[in-house]
């Protein structure tokens, strides 16, 4: 068994299972925005779409699902390549300060989103 | 002439490992990669260096990386290792060099070991042995021929970059072994010590392993149903 406390969930499994839900969720979102798109978009049509509570509540769903996504697989990335046997000493340092702005970056990018489908 | 570029490295005389160029003589036959250098150390640098046994591809010794590719060089002919009139060898990929073509197999073999390759099974055994049907036993086909040569887990990236920690293809193969095996009543300690972010999970499924597989094995398949096994255990 080895450990990692900075893993999204802590189990394989979990992570593993997390990734494939978002995507799936991920993709039935882009569907939806595909099928807007291959009709007329314009202001109005947008805004009447983002006003629907249910299209409020998948946007939000799908930044999430993005948030966990992006995090199980940059996670993976980083201690892939930013390792003290790819970089040396320093190499759990960067993949920490490395993973902390990815972390501030997806928080920050969910904040937004709330921010603006629901203001 | 078949021009053959070889990985030379000896820690207690080179500063760095360089590759060195023999043109051999193969009198137009298709040999295997393992006689050209047999030949090689025969006749031109007694110094080479590899590892090498039953010549026929079930000792597992002389697994080695030919113009890119893993696997047997006892069981590789020139005609499908050759591209473009040269053979360029070196050894398996990732692990560290002892001597020219001769890796350290520590880290293989410690990930072997985490997956404990023996039948467990705390009760009395019978007076003559322990019986399966054949569909039981049809289960460990695919599983049980593997050689540990470590062409698999050295083609694997997520095997390069965390060798101490993903159990690598080799090791997952085996550990599937055990588990499929009606015999076997550990399922439960082994699965336990496998659901981590490293030990299989660290498998993206790129099958490397069974691109490379001398004997045609797919480890995979095996760390699919490892994953199916988890699942159905957790849900």
């Amino acid at each position: 068994m080895v450990t990692s406390v900075t893993s999204f969930s802590r189990s394989g499994l979990s992570d593993w299972l997390i990734q494939r839900v978002t995507s799936l969720v991920l993709l039935a979102y882009f569907v939806v925005i595909a099928y807007q798109l291959l009709g007329s978009v314009d202001y109005t049509s947008w805004r009447l779409l983002f006003d629907q509570t249910w299209m409020k509540v998948f946007t939000l769903m799908a930044a999430l699902s993005l948030a966990a996504h992006s995090w199980i697989g940059l996670w993976s990335v980083f201690t892939d390549y930013l390792t003290e046997r790819m970089l040396g000493p320093k190499g759990n340092v960067i993949r920490l300060i490395s993973q902390l702005g990815v972390s501030l970056a997806l928080v920050g990018y969910v904040i937004w989103v709330i921010v603006i489908i629901w203001s | 002439m078949l021009q053959v570029s070889l990985y030379r490295y000896n820690p207690e005389t080179d500063e760095a490992p360089y590759m060195q160029d023999f043109s051999v003589d193969t009198s137009g036959r298709d040999l295997m990669v393992l006689d050209v250098l047999e030949l090689i150390k025969a006749d031109y640098d007694g110094s080479v260096t590899y590892r090498r046994s039953c010549r026929e591809g079930v000792c597992g010794s002389d697994g080695l990386n030919m113009n890119g590719k893993n696997g047997l060089a006892c069981i590789t002919p020139l005609s499908e290792a050759v591209k473009g009139g040269k053979l360029v060898i070196r050894p398996l990929p990732g692990l560290p060099v002892i001597r020219d073509l001769v890796v350290d197999m520590s880290l293989f073999y410690a990930q072997y070991e985490k997956v404990q390759p023996y039948l467990q099974n705390p009760t009395p055994a019978p007076a003559i042995e322990r019986l399966q049907s054949p569909e039981e036993r049809a289960q460990l086909d695919g599983l049980y021929e593997c050689i540990l040569c470590a062409c698999c887990s050295t083609s694997c990236p997520s095997f390069w970059w965390n060798p101490d920690r993903f159990v690598g293809p080799a090791g997952l193969l085996q550990a599937y072994r055990f588990l499929a095996d009606s015999r076997d009543t550990a399922t439960e300690d082994r699965l336990s010590k496998l659901d981590d972010p490293f030990s299989v999970f660290r498998c993206h499924g790129i099958q490397n392993c069974v691109n490379v597989c001398p004997k045609g094995l797919n480890p995979t398949k095996a760390i699919g149903h490892i994953r199916t096994m988890l699942l159905n255990r957790a849900t």
